[in-house]
């Protein structure tokens, strides 16, 4: 039976190059299903990870309480003070506890080959602590800001996606102008905003001496639950307290969801297509075919190593549909920059990441749809009525 | 038989594989349908938008917000029929935040904008009600609210004198849109009285959002446009003003890629289908080469024989499209339902006009050559099988 089996699919693989227009169309077909599934999935896990990376768990965020977002948030310096006193928050290397009041102003750039339109982009204004908070935040090009002078920090994502922010260059704010200093990397969502000293973008900025929220390193993450105790109980505040990394992986929900919708039914429509080619191309083969099949039939071979060799032809042309459409997804849209809002109102620069999970699910998809695509004209093969199939031209 | 019927009979030679190749192509075209009023929705968007109003925001970026003093400065400015500040709200309603709440003077939201319609007494209600507010119709239908009903509503950024967040108003009005598209607007939008507002919030209530400023004549735009942005020039609150269309593209542009995506999808369904339907009319017209020679012995002509063949492959298209166009339209109901204010898709004449172009396009690109290989076919070498 086995070999019966091998000799047939053998049989059938080497006479697809007589027949590759037909074959193609499988190929072709399930290339298209899987390079569209595996880049809209790798598109929703590069926001994912890029927004997910910029938290630490042993970071906390204290904002206004109900406001949910940096942007919606603010309160005043004496506030920030008390916060930064709070239960909980580990030294910084300067001995006092690290803490860093922030604020945030959203400022218009314009993408790369837009002149109507602006894009919300987040400066932030920082402290020194902000730099000690994210270790993962290198300047990879010119220098620090100097506190006092307008001077200022881009994202290496902001340089990617937006003009005018490149180093040296003068950005015109709330009629001041900016001077790009420095260009910093952080591997993750901070790589979508532009920083810069805390004091000289509250005064250019009419901020007085208020901040949106404060950042806190804490002694460990249990030390959460203690610092929202005690800010809580304060009366002098109205606060909430959430950790980092739980604050960014919330902004991805609503984004991930969406895509994820989008690439359901954008898979199924396209599976359902591709099944639809592949049974097609399926009964062709076997009809075109249908003397050979007979004549194996009539010298001993069985109605079971027929059905297998269709069903494995089906199922190879499918893997290798996928394979080629899990490649254009790489080779396309692998690490390709793009941005766009996320929940604070601005704009987060995120890379397409297709990983190696996605390429399998993906395969995994297209040898599902082979397999589907070759059962019935496989059926119809093994059940060949020997004598008639002899018989037709 | 008619031609009519003898294409319809070519097309149907053999049964399963037109099935399944119209199945294909309708699958296609409900993917088409979908994803190009996706697209619309990223590209064009605000065409219903006139040009008759213009939208002043901070240069910075329009969550800045402006003085209110700007108000009857602009007030002076002469062409400008009538000026509206409106200030987001952030409102939240059980847990919904796809709501667009704006505080506003009502008189001047009147004014401006004609295209909201409702009871000249519910706009002197929203007048003289300092806690009142007004639903845009689709949303009040969603919540099932009536005029008269107490709305809690949360502000995620505005806290009122007392520090909480929580805010009631006395829904006074629904208003509906001029037309269709103005109607759809309706589904997440509430005004609330800025007098008010500014009254009981802890700060921002000396503030306004955007002002929007309705002119006497759409010509003068660009100039009052221009004369407003230099009169701010250099002082503390730089404006940028636009036409309100301007804005509203700028709005739906800030997704950003999600449309170049998308074109990109359609791009590789188009291409996947462009070859499964090609292969079908090629190995139809294979296995058929025998019959096409038996016509043309018959006195048929080379063109007419031509014609067969772009015929039947049109009539693959037509069917498949209509039907997966069909399809779409209904499907596009449904994802509009159940995405919201926030995705506002819909698969209406545009997309079906984009739909018919692709059918007949996608018609001519697979049966074009199979029906210049049936033309050029030698009766003699046909029959023979050669």
């Amino acid at each position: 039976m086995l070999s019966q089996i091998i000799a047939i699919t053998g049989l059938n693989l080497r006479s697809i190059p007589q027949r590759w227009g037909p074959s193609l169309v499988i190929v072709i077909g399930l290339a298209g299903v899987v390079a569209v599934f595996t880049a809209l999935l790798a598109m929703a896990q590069g926001f994912q990870a890029t927004l997910k990376d910029a938290g630490r768990t042993d970071n906390a965020i204290v904002l206004r309480g109900g406001s949910g977002a940096e942007l919606n948030s603010g309160f005043g310096g004496d506030s920030a003070d008390l916060i930064k006193l709070g239960p909980g928050i580990r030294k910084g290397k300067d001995g006092r506890p690290l803490a860093a009041g922030e604020i945030i102003v959203i400022t218009e750039l314009f993408k790369k080959g837009e002149t109507v339109n602006g894009s919300n982009v987040t400066l932030r204004g920082v402290e020194a602590a902000s730099f000690e908070l994210r270790p993962q935040l290198e300047i990879i090009e010119g220098r620090m800001f100097k506190p006092g002078l307008r001077e200022i920090l881009v994202g290496v994502g902001v340089t990617r996606q937006f003009a005018g922010v490149e180093l040296g260059q003068v950005l015109r704010m709330r009629g001041s102008d900016w001077t790009v200093v420095g260009i910093f990397e952080a591997g993750d969502a901070n790589d979508s905003e532009m920083w810069a000293d805390l004091d000289t973008a509250r005064s250019a900025f009419n901020r007085g001496n208020g901040v949106s929220g404060v950042r806190v390193g804490l002694e460990s993450p249990e030390s959460l639950a203690v610092l929202e105790e005690a800010l809580t109980a304060d009366k002098r505040l109205t606060v909430e307290v959430l950790q980092e990394q739980a604050y960014y992986s919330a902004q991805t929900g609503q984004f991930r969801a969406m895509v994820s919708v989008l690439a359901g039914v954008v898979t199924l429509i396209m599976a359902l297509g591709a099944i639809f080619a592949a049974l097609n191309t399926m009964y062709a083969a076997v009809a075109t075919r249908s003397r050979e099949i007979a004549t194996l039939r009539a010298i001993g071979f069985g109605g079971f190593p027929v059905l297998v060799s269709v069903m494995i032809e089906a199922v190879v042309l499918a893997f290798l549909g996928g394979v080629v459409g899990a490649f254009i997804a790489w080779a396309l849209f692998d690490n390709l920059s793009v941005s766009t809002l996320g929940q604070s109102f601005t704009q987060v620069v995120f890379a397409f990441q297709v990983s190696l999970g996605l390429v399998m699910a993906g395969l995994v998809i297209a040898v599902v749809i082979g397999f589907i695509g070759g059962l019935l004209p496989a059926v119809r093969a093994a059940r060949l009525p020997v004598t008639t199939a002899l018989r037709t031209q | 038989m008619t031609k009519t019927g003898f294409v319809i009979a070519n097309l149907f030679h053999k049964k399963t594989r037109t099935w399944l190749t119209l199945l294909s192509v309708v699958m296609a075209f409900v993917l088409f349908g979908l994803l190009q009023s996706l697209n619309l929705v990223f590209s064009a968007g605000a065409d219903f938008v006139g040009a008759t109003r213009l939208v002043t925001q901070s240069r910075v970026s329009f969550t800045q917000s402006l003085p209110m003093r700007m108000v009857p400065e602009m007030d002076a400015i002469p062409g400008v029929r009538s000026v509206m500040y409106q200030q987001w709200f952030g409102a939240v309603y059980q847990d919904n935040p796809q709501i667009f709440a704006f505080a506003v003077d009502p008189e001047r939201l009147h004014e401006t904008y004609p295209e909201w319609v409702m009871p000249e007494e519910h706009w002197n209600a929203f007048r003289d009600t300092r806690t009142g507010m007004i639903a845009g119709k689709l949303l009040a239908d969603q919540y099932g609210w009536k005029v008269g009903d107490r709305i809690p509503v949360q502000s995620n950024i505005f806290p009122q004198k007392n520090n909480s967040k929580d805010w009631e108003f006395e829904l006074v009005g629904i208003f509906d849109g001029q037309d269709e598209q103005w109607r759809r607007q309706t589904a997440g939008s509430i005004y609330i009285n800025h007098a008010y507002f500014a009254e009981a919030a802890l700060f921002g209530g000396g503030m306004a959002g955007i002002f929007v400023l309705r002119l006497e004549d759409p010509e003068m735009a660009e100039s009052i446009a221009a004369l407003v942005d230099e009169r701010y020039l250099n002082s503390s609150d730089e404006t940028k003003t636009q036409t309100e269309k301007d804005f509203q593209v700028g709005f739906i542009k800030q997704l950003g890629d999600i449309g170049m995506i998308v074109r990109w999808i359609l791009f590789a369904v188009f291409f996947t289908l462009l070859l499964v339907v090609g292969n079908t009319m090629a190995q139809s017209v294979r296995e058929r080469v025998p019959q096409f020679a038996v016509l043309k012995t018959l006195g048929f002509s080379d063109n007419s024989v031509l014609g067969f063949v772009l015929a039947e492959t049109l009539a693959l298209c037509l069917i498949g499209g209509v039907v997966g166009l069909g399809l779409a339209t209904a499907l596009g109901a449904v994802v509009a339902q159940a995405a919201g204010p926030m995705l506002p898709i819909a698969v209406d004449a545009r997309v079906w006009m984009a739909g018919v172009v692709a059918i007949f396009v996608l018609a001519l690109v697979v049966g074009l050559l199979p029906a210049l290989r049936a033309r050029r076919l030698k009766i003699i070498d046909a029959l023979a099988g050669r």
